[in-house]
């Protein structure tokens, strides 16, 4: 049994913003199928009384004191940014969404 | 049926997940480091301060805190957050089913509508994005965008309602009124300053209608950002007008997100959601639980603040308020003032009268709410104790309240700048009464003769030689002993 559907790659390539060509979407679902069933198998033994964990290290409530220090100057804020107006990072138009 | 979404920003000194500093107004990409900016290697840690508002506002809203929960990562490829996700709660928000009831004024006088909490939950705010070339800033036909990251990763939480329903005809004024009451229950815990005309509250607003003799709730429409009181109002009206026409010319409502048009009134399509979002939620790896102890929340539950809707009913009762004098001024966002002005010793019914009265009228001509006048409710005590010890007379209170707001310094300071005092010493008055007698002679022989309503005259000439400064009572005391008549 496949664990990942084609179609289901198209759509997360669509999401992950990735241009795939056909033959790459066979591809891939083939691999991931592998990467997915082998992660069912830990999920087989994990069962019952293993709670799914998140995260590395048994922490809880890791806060900060509420203090504001010094960040990056402008110039190495903007030092990656791909273009630069107004102190601003300068991006292609988004289309036909507004977040 | 009703539904909202409100976002507070919280009024932290540094942002959620770094140190930043979250001023408003600074020059763009000046309050940014590599954990906002999502640089590679660096690992964000939450805010204590921010949690506990978080806590404390659910409190307020009678929630339950959740023991544990965790931060998520909402997936999306939008450049307002350099990380290509935002980070939130998902299905474990740290604060559940809580309440807060509204009261809404009806012809058939006030009532009162429950509304729901489904949740309240932390996350980040979003940078700022401007669209350059095409139309004016709207994002239709723009060339590209330029992003400021400043506001990116300032601490939010978003507030939402289960479905509002019983509301019917009255759903704008009940959407209004739970905006207020939740703005100034945020207010009086301090955490935030609950500007919404600098977004500091900002309101995303579903509507959707039952159709005639229908049982289920027909397709709802999600207004978005809608930045004022007035504006929460007239967009829950116009969508309900909107569908309505829809239903009624037997079209059907489309899901979709729409923009409020503040010129307007009106609500406008943005995009359709018919394809549903898929964001992509995950537990975020980088953030280790929030697992609030009881012994935390107890504490913090300490330090609540008597809420608005109680602080209100003692007032009216202490002050001797009837309805209509609280709904007035509820309605001018003076209670709070009144309170701070009585707080600092002024009798209640001076310190409402100054507020509703002159000061309303300062904040109106200035376009300006009154708490934005430059002048302190403690000012306002002073200039009414200054008016009731008789050194000030009204008129002269007010040119102080001008000297105040005008940054010339405090009442007292005005007073001795502008020469205000009122003129009662009797050698000062003496003279002008002397002045007004002798410049006066028909007057004065008619008050000598007994006419004594004709030393009205007399006292007008005192006071115009006085510039309005002097104390009118004991200016006509003097003219009536100088004619006999006293
Ligand atoms: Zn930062």
């Amino acid at each position: 049994m496949s664990a990942i559907t084609r179609d289901e790659v198209a759509h997360l390539a669509r999401l992950s913003r990735l241009a795939l060509h056909e033959d790459e979407l066979d591809q891939l679902a083939a691999q991931l199928d592998v990467i997915i069933s082998a992660v069912a198998k830990v999920q087989e033994v994990a069962q019952g009384d293993i709670p799914p964990s998140s995260h590395a290290l048994p922490l809880t409530n890791v806060y900060r004191p509420d203090e504001a220090r010094p960040g990056l100057d402008p110039d190495q804020a903007l030092a990656g940014a791909p273009a630069v107006e107004d102190e601003r990072f300068r991006v292609p138009r988004i289309l036909g969404e507004e977040a | 049926m009703l539904g909202l979404e409100t976002h507070v920003e919280l009024g932290t000194a540094s942002k959620m997940f770094c140190s930043c500093s979250t001023v408003f107004g600074a020059k763009p990409n000046t309050q940014v480091c590599p954990v906002c900016l999502a640089l590679p290697g660096s690992l964000p840690v939450a805010n204590g301060a921010a949690v506990e508002s978080a806590i404390r506002l659910g409190l307020m809203l009678n929630c339950s805190i959740a023991s544990w929960c965790r931060f998520a990562r909402k997936n999306y490829f939008y450049p307002d957050m350099p990380k290509n996700y935002q980070i939130s709660q998902y299905d474990e928000p740290l604060c559940t089913d809580g309440y807060l009831d509204v009261a809404v004024e009806t012809p058939d006088g006030p009532r009162e509508f429950r509304v729901g909490i489904e949740r309240v939950h932390m996350e980040e705010d979003t940078g700022k994005t401007s669209h350059v070339g095409g139309a004016t800033g709207r994002i239709h036909g723009a060339d590209y965008s330029i992003v400021d990251y400043n506001r990116a990763g300032i601490p939010l939480l978003e507030v939402v309602t289960k479905p509002i329903e019983h509301t019917g005809e009255f759903a704008p004024e009940a959407a209004r009124a739970y905006v207020r009451e939740l703005r100034d229950l945020v207010r009086s815990l301090g955490i935030s300053d609950v500007r919404m005309e600098e977004g500091s509250l900002r309101c995303d607003v579903n509507v959707s209608l039952m159709p005639r003799g229908g049982t289920e709730w027909g397709t709802r429409s999600e207004t978005k950002n809608v930045n004022s009181l007035r504006s929460v109002e007239r967009a829950v009206r116009h969508e309900m007008e909107r569908q309505a026409g829809l239903l009624d010319a037997g079209q059907r409502v489309v899901q979709e997100t729409r923009h409020f048009q503040e010129a307007s009134g009106t609500t406008v399509s943005g995009r359709s959601k018919e394809e549903a979002q898929d964001y992509r939620y995950f537990p975020d790896p980088d953030l280790v639980p929030v697992a609030p102890s009881a012994e935390w929340i107890e504490e913090l539950r300490a330090t609540l603040p008597e809420p608005p809707a109680a602080k209100r009913a003692r007032l009216q009762a202490e002050w001797g308020l009837s309805d209509e004098e609280l709904r007035d001024l509820v309605n001018a966002e003076a209670t709070d003032l009144v309170a701070a002005t009585v707080d600092a010793g002024a009798p209640s019914a001076e310190a409402r009268k100054w507020w509703l009265n002159e000061l309303s009228r300062r904040s109106t001509e200035a376009e300006i709410s009154l708490s934005a006048l430059a002048i302190t409710p403690a000012q306002v005590a002073r200039i009414i104790a200054l008016v009731a010890e008789g050194t000030l007379t009204n008129k002269l209170a007010r040119q102080v309240v001008d000297g105040v707001l005008n940054g010339e310094g405090t009442p007292d300071e005005v007073v001795d700048a502008r020469g205000l005092k009122v003129v009662s010493d009797d050698s000062a008055l003496g003279a002008a009464v002397d002045a007004a007698i002798a410049d006066n002679p028909d007057a004065a022989e008619k008050v000598r003769s007994g006419k004594v309503a004709a030393a009205g005259a007399l006292v007008g000439a005192v006071m115009k030689a006085t510039r309005g400064q002097a104390d009118a009572g004991r200016a006509r005391e003097l003219i009536l002993e100088r004619l006999g008549a006293g």
